[in-house]
């Protein structure tokens, strides 16, 4: 009854190729955004925010970046962590150099390193396909950490050899480094991550997201329709690199506060890559359900035993935390291997057509 | 024009001589749009193809048959550049094209069909014939992120030819499902309506009626004579189903063991010698 | 600069050949280990085109396993027996749990779904055995300790008799493994099924039974390796870096030849040492190792991409 679209007639292809061809799509979107624009804000503690809402919109970002390259593009990676890394040293490299810069655009500038590295360890996948490119990725993956550790004038030779985000404002309101203010980094991310959402929107529903599908679905046959295969790949990795080293910016700079070069390993990659593949290869919308579970199902895993008085120590809290995960991935991919957005999906079409059966 | 097509092949390609002459139907056959000369393709030791020479005519229907592992898809895959010969030449327009990439093929406007599906099944039907528009969008990576300005009006333009090929192919109602979901018949349909989008100027068809019931081939051979006569498209297709193809071509090259056994109208060739003898001669 | 990458190295190796030789042997010994986790991920790749992310952390998890029960007062070699029925329940329990309601699905839900029963284990093993790093019952088991001392040009090789035995015990598993799969119906079945799925079905091989199968058989392979490279390092979750090593063998070597793994895994094992040593450690800072084999592997790719042992492939249309 609410999804119902009968009498919602398209007289265009400007309105059928609408981002919302259904107008409840529309209404439910305004709501969220509402949701998260207005009411979080108002109502969130500095617990939710450093907790949930940050952290879930940046890992959201990352995930969308590594989808573009995994569920558009069809090429898996298993080096988002290492990108993301990129981009968070190349923003520290750049504010720390032009200390004048503004904060955002340095993030958003961050990008394009990534973006550069994402090519170059991207030309391979022109000749290594399915898995071997994932192992190729790891080298990308474990030389770009090794290379955080032991290049000091990327973190301007810390004794430490950390990585410290100072105190940066934007017109006289600090966004950045310990002196900003929980509510004013959600916001910046929150639009940096609506600018992004809507860009890869675009390029995914457009020419170029058809290049990238028509790639992953079947390769010799879009090379034969005209598809420039290296171009379209390397196009993808070009534009999820992008994407997800402005999300590594956003993690260190907006959120994490400093970082050393191991927090870009291995565990951060997956941790990404179970958002994209949990929430949906393919989709967009999957990447924000991923990101939710995979971000908030921990925070109430900690929560829960103390609000019923279990007396489990923090260290096994953490452990049964890390099986958890594990078991959900497995039941997840079991109940539906096409992820939330999918099941989503599902439900909206059902609730179009209901009460009736078909 | 006429010194490049000295006839080397068999007897009787007589009857498309003269640019513009007019066959029976009322079509116009033209010049010589793409001319194969003296084509041999080695894989290793093994010879697919062997000093084959033909062309086809700009607005025919042009026909390769034989019997199965003739070497006739090796045939189509050179013209498409998925193949690059061991020796001979490739003339488009009287021109020799050089080894190129077959992305750069089919930006020349050779669009094809293939013997088994190659549809994007991840994607829509509408999704999958839009791809075929992909060599004439030429919108940039940050116009198409902002969906402004030529990438908006390249879409819906676009989506414009798309939506008369879905027309003229029948396809309208199933717009919107995903390929996956279609059956074999639609499947070959939308694969056409794909090739066709690209508006080419030289379209192979990689058996475009096998695995089908009688039914589905008379409504792909009228679609195929149907594409032919009203956008004029030159159609090179390959069957081993000799006689829906004697129907639709106006001429037919026959390929037994990689060489060439016959080549000219169906009359012709259902007369000659060598070709009753190796193909239609056997008996099945 | 060029003098230290091209002449220098060389010219060190040349100086000490008995240090060389130590260099080659510690790398011997851990590509020999590499290649062992490599077999794991072959057999699996080959019967079921799982992608097998599990098979590093399954070498601590046996491990762990042989110590925790030892720990319990059990006599070591009954230990062992124990773990084995642990590796072959837990064969039976991915195949029942996590494979059989996957069947038939894209290569990359699978994969996913071993990085799930990766993360299980370890939130699992930390529970039941603690993160501390423990002693492997090397002495318990009969395996020797000392070690031998050669003089080659009058010089100084030691070589640790674990070692000598984890060599010695990889290359008889190997052996036994090459002739249970050439010569048994059961290793036949095995291979049948990688070279095709269906036409092995419809022969009468049953698919579940040769899963838990090679399960299992990985499972030995992972108590083996853990064992062997236990006893130098000792057990902890540390150990599962290692099982990253066997990803660049297999691109090296190809996901399904047995003889890739091995060859693959000793190349490896050796040239990273021979690069830390001679290159990494003087002009590179040192710790390349966690490295060099995937950069080593990517770049024979670009120029074979059918690996060093695979078969050119013509594509079709």
């Amino acid at each position: 009854m609410l999804y119902r679209t009968a009498g919602q007639f398209k007289t265009s292809y400007k309105a059928d190729m609408a981002l919302f061809p259904v107008r409840q799509d529309a209404v439910l979107l305004a709501v969220i955004l509402a949701l998260v624009w207005g009411v979080f804000p108002l109502l969130a503690s500095e617990f939710a925010f450093q907790t949930l809402l940050i952290p879930i919109l940046i890992y959201a970002l990352a995930a969308l970046g590594l989808n573009i390259l995994t569920g558009y593009a069809g090429q898996l990676s298993l080096g988002t962590g290492a990108f993301m890394g990129v981009g968070a040293y190349a923003c520290y490299k750049m504010v720390t150099l032009f200390p004048w810069m503004n904060p955002v655009v340095a993030i958003l500038l961050s990008g394009l390193f990534s973006a550069g590295v994402g090519v170059m360890f991207g030309i391979p996948s022109l000749r290594i396909k399915g898995f071997y490119l994932a192992i190729a990725t790891l080298a990308a993956q474990f030389f770009l950490v090794w290379l955080f550790e032991k290049w000091g004038w990327l973190y301007n030779d810390n004794a430490s050899g950390a990585i410290q985000v100072p105190n940066l404002d934007m017109f006289g309101i600090y966004v950045a480094g310990p002196q900003a203010s929980s509510l004013v980094q959600y916001y910046v991310v929150l639009a940096v991550v609506t600018l992004m959402t809507l860009l890869c929107i675009n390029l995914t529903r457009g020419n170029l997201g058809r290049t990238w599908k028509a790639t992953r679905d079947m390769d010799i046959a879009a090379e034969l329709i005209g598809i420039n295969l290296l171009r379209s790949k390397l196009m993808a990795f070009a534009v999820s690199s992008y994407v997800v080293g402005v999300a590594g910016a956003l993690f260190v700079f907006m959120w994490r506060g400093a970082a050393e070069p191991n927090l870009f390993d291995i565990p951060l990659s997956f941790r990404v890559l179970f958002i994209a593949i949990i929430g949906g290869l393919g989709s967009i919308l999957g990447n924000y359900l991923g990101a939710i579970l995979i971000v908030g199902l921990p925070v109430v895993l900690n929560t829960l035993p103390q609000a019923l008085g279990l007396p489990i120590s923090s260290a096994t809290v953490e452990h049964l935390n890390v099986m958890i995960v594990g078991a959900l991935i497995v039941f997840f991919l079991i109940i539906e291997p096409h992820g939330l957005a999918r099941l989503w999906a599902l439900i909206r079409e059902k609730l179009i057509i209901w009460p009736f059966p078909h | 024009m006429d010194g490049s097509r000295t006839d080397d092949s068999t007897e009787g390609q007589e009857t498309v001589r003269d640019e513009g002459h007019v066959v029976a139907e009322g079509r116009r056959i033209g010049p010589v749009l793409m001319e194969l000369r003296n084509i041999t393709l080695r894989f290793g030791g093994v010879v697919a193809i062997k000093d084959i020479s033909f062309d086809i005519r700009e607005g025919e229907i042009r026909a390769i048959i034989g019997p199965n592992g003739a070497g006739k898809s090796s045939m189509l895959n050179i013209i498409s550049g998925f193949y690059t010969p061991s020796e001979g030449a490739l003339l488009y327009r009287g021109e020799t094209r050089p080894p190129m990439r077959p992305y750069e093929v089919a930006r020349l406007g050779v669009a094809r069909t293939f013997q088994n599906i190659a549809l994007f099944e991840g994607m829509t039907v509408l999704d999958n014939v839009m791809t075929g528009r992909l060599t004439h969008m030429k919108a940039g990576l940050v116009a198409q992120a902002l969906w402004w300005g030529r990438a908006r009006d390249e879409e819906i333009a676009n989506r414009e030819v798309v939506e008369k090929v879905i027309d003229f192919l029948e396809i309208q109602a199933i717009r919107k499902t995903p390929v996956g979901r279609l059956p074999y018949g639609l499947k070959k349909r939308v694969e056409l309506a794909r090739a066709l989008a690209a508006e080419p100027s030289l379209l192979l068809l990689d058996e475009p009626m096998a695995g089908m019931n009688v039914e589905e081939k008379e409504d792909m051979s009228r679609f195929i004579l149907d594409v032919n006569d009203e956008f004029g498209t030159t159609i090179c297709l390959i069957e081993h189903d000799m006689g829906v193809v004697m129907d639709l071509s106006d001429r037919v090259v026959v390929m037994d063991y990689g060489r060439k056994i016959g080549d000219g109208t169906p009359d012709e060739v259902r007369r000659n010698q060598d070709v009753i003898d190796a193909y239609l001669g056997v008996a099945h | 600069m060029l003098n230290d990458i091209f002449i220098k190295p060389f010219a060190d190796m040349a100086a000490a050949p008995d240090f060389l030789l130590q260099v080659l042997w510690e790398g011997l010994v851990s590509g020999i280990l590499y290649a062992l986790i490599a077999l794991g991920f072959v057999l699996i790749y080959r019967s079921s085109r799982i992608f097998n992310f599990a098979q590093g952390i399954m070498v601590v998890f046996a491990a762990l396993t042989l110590v925790g029960l030892h720990a319990l007062g059990i006599p070591a070699w009954i230990s062992v027996a124990l773990t084995l029925a642990v590796m072959f329940a837990l064969a039976v329990t991915i195949e029942r749990v996590v494979l059989r309601p996957l069947v038939g699905q894209p290569d990359i839900i699978l994969f996913m779904a071993t990085i799930g029963i990766t993360l299980f284990l370890i939130g699992g093993g930390e529970i039941i055995f603690g993160g501390e790093n423990k002693v492997m019952i090397t002495e318990e088991l009969g395996i020797p300790t000392g070690s031998v001392l050669l003089e080659p040009w009058g010089g100084l090789l030691i070589l640790e008799q674990k070692d000598i035995t984890a060599v010695l015990v990889a290359a008889a598993l190997v052996v036994a493994l090459l002739v249970f799969l050439n010569r048994t119906r059961m290793g036949r079945a095995i291979r049948a099924l990688g070279d095709d799925h269906q036409a092995a079905l419809s022969v009468g091989i049953s698919l579940q039974t040769v899963w838990v199968l090679v399960w299992f058989i990985a499972g030995i392979i992972a108590l083996v390796t853990g064992i062997a490279w236990g006893a130098r390092a000792g057990v902890s979750f540390a150990l599962e870096v290692i099982a990253y090593k066997a990803l660049p063998v297999l691109m090296l070597g190809g996901l399904e030849s047995i003889t890739g793994a091995i060859i693959g895994g000793l190349m490896i094992g050796m040239l990273e040492k021979l690069f830390e040593i001679y290159w990494g450690q003087p002009l590179l800072g040192g710790n390349t190792e966690t490295w060099f084999a995937f950069v080593l592997a990517l770049v024979v790719l670009l120029f074979r991409p059918q690996g060093l042992f695979g078969e050119r492939i013509i594509e079709r249309v």
